[in-house]
């Protein structure tokens, strides 16, 4: 082979391997990272996978939140216009967590509809709702007018 | 007034940039001298009209025009001065104005320093760059005019700028990271240029390596500043979230430096000629998808200020326009893109193009990590989102490959080199690198890790294999100290810029593997110990300050029983927006950060406390201000001015030749 050829094989190659690897690599990881949305109405449809991440949104259930004396283990309602399920999270919350407010919750749901989050975003800022929650909101308020 | 002479100002800019385009580009193709000598006061008519334009809308901020609909929505009277002038582009419409604006500067900044280029060449690098920012100015003027008034009736005090964009970060953040994403618009235009004449030797790769390595620089310090910020303002303690809009910054910045790179090759060597002018159409494709993801309101985040869907689809268009008509060129002119040098698989062509490989494919896994969710959205197929976990499975040994690689490298020779010759300074460093990033891991930290352990040695083999080369290019000089300042500009950026990326490794590892974060309660005369510091709250008491309300704690820092430091933690309220915020208490050290942030108070009187211990974390941010100044080291070296006269020479006689 000619030196040109043999470079040309050699680039050819080399992409070809780095690009096989990447998309094998990525397909994987996506896998095993993704985090699906459910309104809390799908979940308790038992739509949502027991026992893997997922994330919930619905509006925080004013009186919902309470707080444990010694801990910081907080627990609280989220809803959409049909139903509502219980979250538990340790730890501090956004500061823009308030009742009534649009909240998304990233974590496991356990055996009896419960989340355990290990995060609970809220929106930056009071003009904006989580995109995932408005829809989710509009999509069940739909739903309920056509009972 | 004002804001109506700011808007003249802005109508103006768009005929301006309407003559830049028409106008430079016409001549360029007929050989018109006198049309091509209009791009230059064209494009510092554009700067200086856009300039006044910012300033009127500035001037309308500090004013507190409440007639105009942006002031009255992102600023009010009891701001501080100073954020009132960040408040003009804490909002989509001021911080478009502002793109523009640096458009116009990086535009002019090339009318300036392109004395010595060939003039078809200057005509059409201004009139490209006069298209980008005609676009981006009809977008500005069509769906998002700042200038826009409430009349008759408008409010006597305006709402607030949002408090988490009150402060020093977002003063610098945005500029910086426009200078940055901007600036990639010149590599693009000389690419372009170089298209549309048809002459693609390597000349256009060097005229636009200055150009794109300080817009590399602008966008590295932007983004650092960016990570910063989210550490005290917004993310509780973390400076990297894979959110959406940072990866839409990073993936120009990962791109950029590849093409970085690629053009260093296609300078030198003459080589991977078509994949760098497809990489600098892709950098700045990849920085108005940036602008698109960020604007559009797509994304839910911080950044998007509003939700628009006009302005998304307009950012397509311009997008799909731009990037179009640049591959289509490409396309067309493909058969006279010649790669002639040839080169070895040891070579430094062949260490450049693993440099290239490793983040082309970097950038397409936070790509994918990216869209895939915007992707599924779009076709209905459910929602969901692509965690942190994801870019970190694969990112870690993409970053890990590219330090092994580098390692090697830089101390590859042009064109055909042997392994065999680098043995003695490649095998020191491994053994060096080897014993030292196991060592201090296994001695000085606990719990160990892997994978801690390979990036520091990969860190340390970057360092060690960087010396070597040092000492081989100075060991015959006398005087050494000396020999090392004189060593080239552009080889003592390279080198600066390559240890920078090993401090923000090793930052990137020790905080990932050995920060702490404790919520605990706290209450007066309470006290916690997290990482061999007792945390004491002595205080806890409220103040007024200009725009909000704040219940500030008095935390003292206890070490073996001497006192370290103070914190002041506070939680605000901001009276207009009717807004908590989190103020936390930093006490920065090289090796260390303390963090201190309050969450909420309990039904006690105690309150909900984070305090964490983040090792290293400083070393981030300074490894990319030193990557920065490497770049700009590079960028200051005499070969570039030279080259340009000595190439230009070459070039006219060529012309007399031709004519005659």
């Amino acid at each position: 082979m000619t030196s040109a050829r043999r470079r040309r094989l050699f680039m050819v190659m080399s992409v070809v391997f780095a690009s096989g690897v990447a998309v094998a690599l990525t397909t994987y990881a996506l896998r095993q990272h993704i985090n699906l949305f459910f309104a809390p109405s799908q979940v308790l449809a038992g739509e949502a996978p027991v026992d893997r991440v997922i994330r919930v949104g619905g509006l925080v259930v004013p009186g919902s939140i309470s707080r444990d004396q010694e801990t910081l283990q907080v627990s609280f309602e989220i809803a959409d216009n049909i139903a509502a399920i219980r979250v538990s999270y340790s730890g501090i919350l956004p500061d823009l967590f308030r009742e009534g407010q649009g909240i998304v919750a990233r974590g496991t749901l356990g055996p009896d509809y419960h989340i355990q989050a290990q995060e609970v975003l809220a929106r930056h800022d009071e003009e904006y709702m989580p995109p995932e929650v408005a829809d989710a909101l509009k999509r069940t308020s739909m739903a309920h007018d056509g009972y | 007034m004002i804001p109506e002479l700011g808007h003249l100002a802005l109508v103006l800019a768009i005929a301006t940039s309407i003559l830049l385009v028409i106008l430079p580009l016409v001549g360029a193709s007929r050989g018109n001298h006198q049309l091509m000598a209009t791009a230059r006061p064209l494009a510092a008519a554009q700067f200086w009209l856009l300039a006044v334009s910012f300033g009127c809308l500035v001037l309308a901020f500090l004013q507190n025009d409440f007639s105009v609909q942006l002031v009255a929505e992102h600023s009010n009277t009891r701001l501080p001065w100073y954020y009132q002038i960040t408040a003009t582009w804490g909002n989509h419409e001021g911080s478009l104005l502002l793109w523009v604006l640096t458009l116009a500067g990086w535009t002019w900044a090339v009318a300036l320093f392109s004395q010595s280029l060939p003039r078809e060449l200057v005509a059409r690098v201004l009139g490209v760059m006069g298209i980008i920012s005609l676009c981006f100015l009809l977008f500005t003027q069509m769906t998002s005019n700042p200038f826009v008034r409430i009349l008759p009736v408008f409010p006597y005090e305006g709402q607030d700028l949002n408090p988490l964009l009150q402060d020093v970060g977002m003063i610098l953040h945005p500029p910086m990271l426009y200078m940055g994403y901007v600036g990639f618009a010149v590599a693009f235009a000389f690419v372009v240029a170089a298209l549309i004449g048809g002459k693609l030797d390597s000349a256009w790769a060097r005229w636009s390596r200055p150009w794109t390595t300080s817009a590399w620089c602008f966008l590295t310090l932007g983004i650092a500043l960016g990570s910063w910020w989210a550490y005290y303002e917004l993310g509780w303690g973390g400076w990297w979230f894979w959110d959406p809009v940072e990866n839409a910054s990073f993936m120009p910045w990962l791109l950029g430096t590849a093409l970085m790179h690629s053009l260093a090759a296609t300078e030198k060597r003459s080589v991977f000629k078509a994949w760098t002018i497809l990489l600098a159409i892709a950098t700045f494709s990849l920085s108005i998808l940036g602008t698109f993801l960020v604007r559009s309101g797509v994304l839910t985040s911080v950044h998007s200020f509003a939700t628009d869907p006009t302005r998304g689809l307009f950012l397509l268009v311009i997008m799909a326009l731009l990037t179009g008509s640049a591959l289509l060129l490409l396309f067309l002119r493909a058969s006279s893109i010649r790669s002639d040098g040839r080169f070895d698989p040891v070579s430094r062509e062949s260490g450049l193009l693993v440099n290239n490989v490793l983040l082309a494919a970097a950038c397409g896994v936070v790509f994918v990590g990216t869209l895939f969710p915007l992707l599924v959205d779009v076709l209905d197929l459910g929602k969901l989102s692509v965690g942190p976990p994801y870019f970190n499975a694969l990112f870690a040994p993409l970053t890990l490959a590219l330090m092994a690689a580098l390692g090697v490298g830089p101390l590859l020779r042009w064109k055909t080199d042997e392994l065999y010759r680098l043995r003695v300074p490649l095998i020191i460093s491994a053994v060096i690198s080897i014993t030292l990033g196991f060592g201090l891991t296994y001695f000085l930290l606990t719990p160990f890790y892997w994978l801690v352990a390979l990036s520091l040695t990969l860190v340390f083999w970057v360092i060690c294999t960087q010396i070597e080369d040092i000492r081989g290019r100075i060991r015959n000089k006398h005087h050494r100290w000396q020999a090392l300042l004189n060593l080239p500009r552009h080889y003592q950026g390279m080198v600066l810029g390559h240890l920078g990326l090993a401090v923000t490794v090793t930052g990137i590892a020790m905080v990932s593997f050995y920060d702490i974060a404790e919520d605990v309660r706290l209450a007066e005369d309470r006290s916690t110990v997290v990482a061999g510091h007792e945390f004491r709250m002595v205080e806890l008491y409220d103040y007024q300050g200009p725009n909000f309300s704040a219940t500030r704690a008095v935390v003292e820092v206890y070490r073996d029983g001497r006192q370290v430091t103070v914190m002041r933690p506070e939680k605000r309220f901001y009276w207009a927006r009717q807004m908590p915020m989190t103020q936390v208490a930093l006490s920065p050290g090289l090796t260390r950060d303390l963090y201190v942030a309050l969450g909420e108070p309990l039904d006690d009187g105690s309150w909900a406390v984070r305090v964490q211990y983040k090792p290293f974390i400083r070393w981030i941010w300074l490894g990319s201000i030193i990557m920065s100044i490497g770049g700009f080291i590079a960028i200051s070296d005499p070969r570039y001015r030279l080259a340009r006269r000595r190439r230009t020479a070459t070039v006219t006689g060529e012309q007399h030749v031709a004519k005659t």
